[in-house]
């Protein structure tokens, strides 16, 4: 798993998902906040509890709370108005037609208690001059059957579903995540194919429309099933995920599949024939045999599809020593009030650190040398992690410390964490003649070569090559 | 050790035998009773220890049996028997093996197939199978019986009640087998197994009778004249009969003919014997019957009465002793008449005699005797600290009463005994099968020795068509009535029970019915007060009703079964915060909400909307009513899982704490996973504190069955069974056919489909059989024509009725695909069913 989430304005991250790891926001009651524990060592393997230090009481916290707390409201704000989707009139149009809205769907399509860690939820927010809520696709991980999936579906209430170049990117990236950590695929499809007018940004291009069929192949190549739920319309190009699916199931009279519709075909060829008789879900699945469950309903179809994945004999592979999860001794709570809003005040990630791991317990690596960045051993939700946070200005030994740490976790196959607040190399005659540019470029390396799973937390400023040092974008 | 936890407190009314106020535990009843005399004692326990080898405990429990009304009996004394076979299954059988093993006595049981996994079979030392589940041939078995008796050595057979325990046949047929019957000797069998018959006798002995016609003239006429004389209503009984079949009640002369006509059809049809008796009927009556015990030496004493007048379908269902509102005069008179009728046919044993009583002049009259142990015989033991089935042991072995001076025998405080049933109250009472995939029974301790669960099953048990449908006996006492039917509702209020429809929510309610309160039973109770039996309260009217749906929705959403239980690699799912119950429902930068539909009551229903709050474990939740404008309850909706404008809000709690805990897989006596899904739910809801237990269980066709038992203050109220919706629907689904005639239509491609009415060949075949003739009428999946093809035989079936028109092919011809082989007409002018019989036959 190779992520990267970036908050809005070095909000406190609320998340971080992914399958192996779902979230970093922890709670704890408020009355455990007060706890006390300074320097209490645990007996396991050395590892120590990080001491608090914050003082909730300070004028500088509580201003840091209420300016985070401001921009969560505008999340929040923002949040709620993508989670609507195409707006109230698409809405009506589209329950009123019998089926439900993509979440709706999804909330079916997962157990009753699954969380649902939805990706990109940003996505292709204030990109265009249209607004394309969510980049006009839901993706995330929720469990089906015990089996944790990738779900991908359409919102046809965003410009009927169609593929926008961001929709395109987004699509991929659940993918990737999907291929990475062998996540079975789940599409609800219900989308008008490529968004035409944007067609030169869609269609061509190695990570464009295409590359979606490509990754279905390969990822069912692999073993990784790939499991098409025909809810809509997939014309043209979007026919092809319910066909190059390991198993598609269509709902009847909502759910068509065509490489051209029928407006087309009579420019075509002159022939008149409706929708569901040019390809729904009789003609599918009893003479064209593209899908192989008939549903009558989404709700119907919903249920096969969980069926499906009952039928996938799925194993997840373990190759991490894990225990019981902990929660961290003080409150996430406080985790606005120690970052703030002020990119310019620095702040003791360790604090930060204290605020997402087990126990609160953090077993530093080289603690005293290249002191601007803290490495270091931890468990989240019981799994092994090692911790990259800055803490300053990268150095020479920050750097060379990063890489080594770095070099470490991938020997020992641990997950890294990262947690972001650059301000950059640092930079001067006596850096330059440090070496930065060199060690700098080892601390790239590393990060570059390390075959583990990544989660990069941008918690702070992100600025320069240090971007790059840090598990930026470019390293996955 | 549920079946023998006995109430052991010996009162202080009984200094006379026990001089001692003892309270003991565990299964002895009677332990601690000190005999009178120590030479008696000494003769007694020289006696046993030849037979028992002299283990101290079963030492300390015969002495107590010592106490001798007459020392002529003395050397007398016969040692009780090594071992016995009870000739029984279900609760009495685990009832007498309990005695049983209190007395050193080894114990054989026997059991049909269906049985084999039974409590009684466990509980017994040896076990004999003796047939198939039918009781017929096997717990009716006689030679069968006796054979395991044989084979095991037992020197004796307790036949408990009902199967063999009122057949003369083998009472006479053991005697000669030389196998002791623990009940009454076979003459009074005979003697009391006739009702015209014993109300002869009781007539001679003085006991009152029912005035009535008991005599041999099955005249229509003549019976109507006797019921004129005995003056309406009156009541016409076969003399075969019981249960309540073959029986009417005719208000009216008018009436007369009919109901007798349809009482002797009944008669013929249940016992093959179609004669009647005619006799009074009381309008407002109450059962009442006194618990005799005789023994070999013309001892007889009575054990005080049993009231048992609350009864549906003319079964009882709760019985108290003694009997409300009866004073000693009444009492007594009873008493007597009842050791009467037993001195009259010189019985011997434990033995029931029943009276009919007027509720208003508690003017009393002979029914009938039961010459058995009886059901409901732990009242009596409740009330006068006896053990029964010890009693019958000694009597049986030849030994005098324990207690055979009617004046030793105490009344002590009042007892209930409830039967729970696997019955629907709501469907007049019907008998429920299904197996039990939850048992709670109330735990009897210490301290509570004033509840006695009796019964022959446990959890996993099967309650099956072939046998009985009582599933245990609730017995309870208290120091006065009151008293009494408190203890009797705390307990029903911790009886579990999910499987088949039980009556525990109906005896709740009885037990707090004001009238049952009062004393004011008589057989017509349950007619009488079925308004306030059998309301329903409806859950917004229902105490903590919507609390007890919010603990479903939030348990539907926490006990979270669908987790993959996947160990392989060292990396255990256990620890994956996706099985964490605090990750529930978690979206990132929103709130988790999930809509639980729920069916309550089989009517009714509601969507749960539970909002997963921060920090994590704290809920809020709003429950709305559905509007059903347009489907059925049972047909899902998509929009079962959204909250629309229509649904009405009833309740919203905020802040919900809750944890579950999941109860064990448990499993049942075969081993097999019960699939049942359990849990106990503690939550606070709304500043108040509810504690439930949640069985999810699919039983049949149904799934996701779910039943809520409160452990607290909610233990009177009703159980709230309710259907959760979720993953319902693929049920639903599933039985919708795909229209078919849709697949001819579109299958366009292909084999080409034939013209309709031929019939053609679907392969290159060789036929090898046409079994109809044309002309013949035939019916969709009659057998047509049988072809084969590639060494197999495939048959062709007519696919709508019709007549076989003409026939293309005959047997031994090759046939192509596609080649026409027969042609249907179709049902035009269709002629009379008698017509195409005769047709048929014709051909035949």
């Amino acid at each position: 798993m190779y992520q990267s989430i970036v908050n809005a304005k070095g909000g406190y991250p609320r998340l971080l998902g992914s399958a192996v790891l779902p979230h970093l926001g922890r709670h704890l009651p408020s009355s455990r906040t007060q706890a006390y524990l300074f320097g209490h060592i645990s007996q396991a393997r050395g590892y120590a509890v990080i001491p608090n230090t914050v003082n909730t009481r300070s004028k500088e916290f509580k201003e840091n709370a209420e300016n985070m707390n401001e921009l969560i409201k505008e999340l929040d704000k923002d949040i709620s108005k993508v989670l609507e989707g195409g707006g109230e009139k698409p809405r009506e149009k589209h329950v009123s037609r019998g089926k439900l809205l993509p979440r709706d769907r999804i909330k079916n399509l997962l157990d009753a208690s699954s969380p649902f860690l939805e990706l990109s939820q940003m996505a292709g927010y204030k990109l265009y001059d249209d607004e394309v809520p969510a980049g006009g696709i839901i993706t995330g991980i929720g469990r089906i059957e015990g089996v944790e999936c990738m779900v991908v579906a359409n919102d046809a209430t965003v410009k009927g579903g169609t593929y926008y170049p961001i929709t395109v990117k987004k699509h991929l990236r659940a993918q990737e995540i999907a291929k990475e950590n062998r996540l079975p695929c789940i599409y609800l499809v219900d989308s008008g194919g490529a968004n035409l007018p944007h067609q030169a940004d869609v269609f061509p291009d190695r990570e464009h429309f295409g590359r979606i069929f490509y990754n279905q192949a390969t990822m069912s190549g692999l073993g990784i099933p790939q499991i098409a739920v025909v809810m809509g319309s997939c014309t043209a190009g979007g026919a092809y995920v319910p066909a190059m699916a390991d198993e598609s199931i269509i709902v009847k009279n909502k759910g068509t599949i065509f490489l051209g519709g029928p407006p087309l075909v009579k420019a075509a060829t002159g022939e008149v024939v409706t929708a569901e008789e040019l390809g729904g879900a009789d003609l599918h699945c009893r003479t064209s045999g593209v899908t192989d469950h008939y549903a009558v309903d989404d709700i119907h179809a919903l249920l096969l599809a969980r069926q499906a994945v009952a039928n996938l004999n799925h194993q997840k592979d373990g190759q991490l020593l894990t225990k019981a999860s902990e929660e961290p001794l003080y409150s996430s709570e406080e985790l606005g009030g120690i970052v703030g809003s002020n990119l310019r005040r620095s702040f003791d990630v360790k604090q930060v650190i204290a605020r997402l791991v087990d126990g609160s317990q953090f077993h530093e690596f080289k603690p005293l040398y290249g002191s601007t960045l803290v490495t270091g051993f931890a468990h989240i939700y019981g799994y092994p992690v090692g911790i990259v946070a800055n803490n300053g200005i990268l150095f020479s030994e920050s750097a060379l410390k990063g890489a080594h740490f770095i070099q470490l976790c991938a020997q020992r196959g641990i997950p890294l964490v990262f947690l972001q607040n650059i301000t950059g190399f640092m930079v001067g005659s006596s850096a330059e003649a440090g070496g930065i540019a060199k060690n700098g470029a080892k601390l790239v390396t590393a990060v570059a070569c390390a075959n583990v799973p990544k989660f990069t937390v941008v918690i702070g400023g992100s600025f320069g090559a240090g971007n790059y040092g840090m598990c930026g974008r470019a390293y996955r | 050790m549920l079946s023998n936890v006995l109430l052991t407190k010996i009162p202080k009314s009984a200094k006379s035998t026990t001089g001692a106020t003892t309270t003991t535990t565990g299964c002895s009843v009677i332990k601690g009773k000190l005999s009178s005399s120590g030479i008696i004692a000494d003769s007694v326990i020289k006696n046993q220890t030849t037979i028992l080898g002299g283990a101290a405990a079963i030492l300390s429990a015969t002495r107590s049996y010592a106490t001798s009304p007459n020392s002529n009996f003395l050397d007398k004394k016969e040692p009780l028997f090594d071992k016995i076979l009870i000739a029984n299954r279900g609760e009495i059988t685990c009832r007498v093996i309990n005695t049983a093993r209190k007395l050193g006595i080894k114990t054989v049981a026997v059991h049909s197939e269906a049985d084999k996994y039974a409590m009684h079979v466990g509980m017994a030392d040896e076990a004999y199978l003796i047939g198939p589940a039918q009781s017929t041939e096997s717990y009716l078995s006689i030679p069968k019986v006796i054979q395991a008796a044989k084979q095991s050595g037992a020197q004796a057979i307790h036949p408990g009640y009902g199967f063999l325990s009122e057949n003369a046949d083998f009472a006479t047929q053991l005697a000669t087998e030389n196998i002791t019957f623990i009940g009454p000797p076979a003459a009074a069998i005979i003697a009391m197994g006739s009702k015209s018959e014993s109300k002869k006798i009781m007539e001679a002995a003085k006991v009152p009778v029912v005035p009535g016609y008991h005599g041999e003239n099955q005249d229509p006429g003549f019976l109507e004249s006797q019921a004129d004389q005995i003056g309406y209503p009156v009541l016409i009984k076969a003399i075969k009969g019981g249960g309540g079949k073959g029986m009417r009640i005719v208000e009216t002369k008018k009436d007369f003919k009919d109901m007798l006509e349809s009482a002797k059809r009944e008669a013929m049809k249940s016992f093959g014997d179609d004669q009647v008796l005619v006799e009074k009927y009381l309008t407002t009556p109450r059962h009442v019957e006194v618990q005799i015990f005789a023994d070999k030496f013309g001892n007889a004493v009575h054990l005080f009465e049993r009231d048992c007048s609350v009864q549906r379908r003319h079964q009882k269902i709760i019985e108290e002793a003694p009997a409300p509102n009866l004073d000693k005069e009444v009492r007594d008179m009873l008493g007597k008449s009842a050791v009467r009728a037993a001195k009259a046919v010189n019985y011997v044993g434990a033995g029931t005699v029943e009276f009919i009583m007027d509720s208003l002049t508690n003017q009393f009259y002979f029914m009938e005797m039961n010459t058995r142990l009886q059901v409901e015989h732990p009242v009596t033991e409740m009330i006068t600290n006896t053990d029964l089935v010890h009693w019958q042991l000694e009597v049986a072995a030849g030994n005098p009463l324990p207690l055979a001076q009617q004046d030793q025998i105490k009344l002590d405080g009042h007892a209930f005994e409830a039967r729970i049933y696997a019955e629907n109250p709501k469907n007049g009472f019907l008998p429920d099968t299904g197996k039990l995939v939850h048992l709670r029974t109330p735990m009897p301790s210490s301290l509570v020795t004033n509840v006695r669960v009796e019964t022959g099953v446990k959890e996993g048990d099967e309650i099956s068509v072939f046998y009985d449908p009582m599933i245990a006996k609730l017995v309870v006492k208290g120091q006065d009535r009151r008293s009494a039917l408190r203890i009797l509702k705390s307990a029903l209020g911790q009886y579990q029970i999910v499987g088949p429809h039980t009556n525990i929510d109906f005896l709740k309610r009885l037990a707090s019915s004001p009238d049952f309160i009062a004393g004011n039973v008589e057989t017509g109770f349950i007619d009488k007060h079925k308004d306030e039996l059998f309301s329903k309260v409806g859950l917004e009217n229902e105490a903590m009703g919507y609390e007890r749906l919010s603990q479903v929705a939030l348990s539907a959403i926490l006990k979270n079964n669908k987790s993959l239980n996947n160990s392989s690699g060292r990396n255990s799912t256990s620890f994956s915060p996706w099985d964490n119950p605090q990750n529930a429902m978690f979206q990132p930068n929103t709130l988790g909400k999930s809509v639980i539909p729920l069916l309550v009551d089989d009517n009714i229903k509601y969507k749960v909307a539970v909002t997963f709050k921060q920090p994590p474990k704290i809920y809020d939740i709003e429950i709305y009513k559905a509007c059903l404008d347009n489907t059925s309850t049972t047909v899902p909706s998509i929009l079962d899982n959204l909250i629309t404008k229509n649904d009405t809000k009833v309740a919203e709690f905020t802040g919900v704490e809750t944890t579950w805990t999941a109860t064990t897989t448990p499993h049942s006596s075969q081993g097999i996973n019960l699939h049942n899904n359990s849990g106990t739910m503690i939550s606070n809801i709304g500043g108040r504190k509810l504690n439930s237990t949640i069985v999810y269980s699919s039983s049949g066709s149904s799934k996701d069955n779910v039943a809520v038992f409160d452990n607290g203050i909610g233990g009177d109220l009703d159980t709230l069974h309710v259907k959760l919706l979720i993953d319902q629907p693929s049920e639903y689904y599933s039985s919708i056919e795909i229209d078919q005639q849709h697949a001819a239509s579109t299958n366009g491609g292909g084999r080409g489909k034939a013209k309709e009415g031929e019939i053609t060949a679907p392969m290159s075949s060789r036929i090898t059989q046409i079994p109809v003739k044309p002309g013949q009428k035939v019916e969709p999946g009659m057998v047509l024509i049988i072809v084969e093809a590639m060494k197999m035989e495939n048959i062709i079936r007519a696919q709508s009725a019709g007549y076989v028109g003409e026939i293309f092919c005959g047997v031994g011809d090759l046939a192509d695909e596609g080649q026409v082989l027969l042609s249907i007409e179709a049902d035009k002018s269709p002629p009379s069913p008698k017509d195409t019989t005769s047709a048929a036959n014709g051909d035949c």
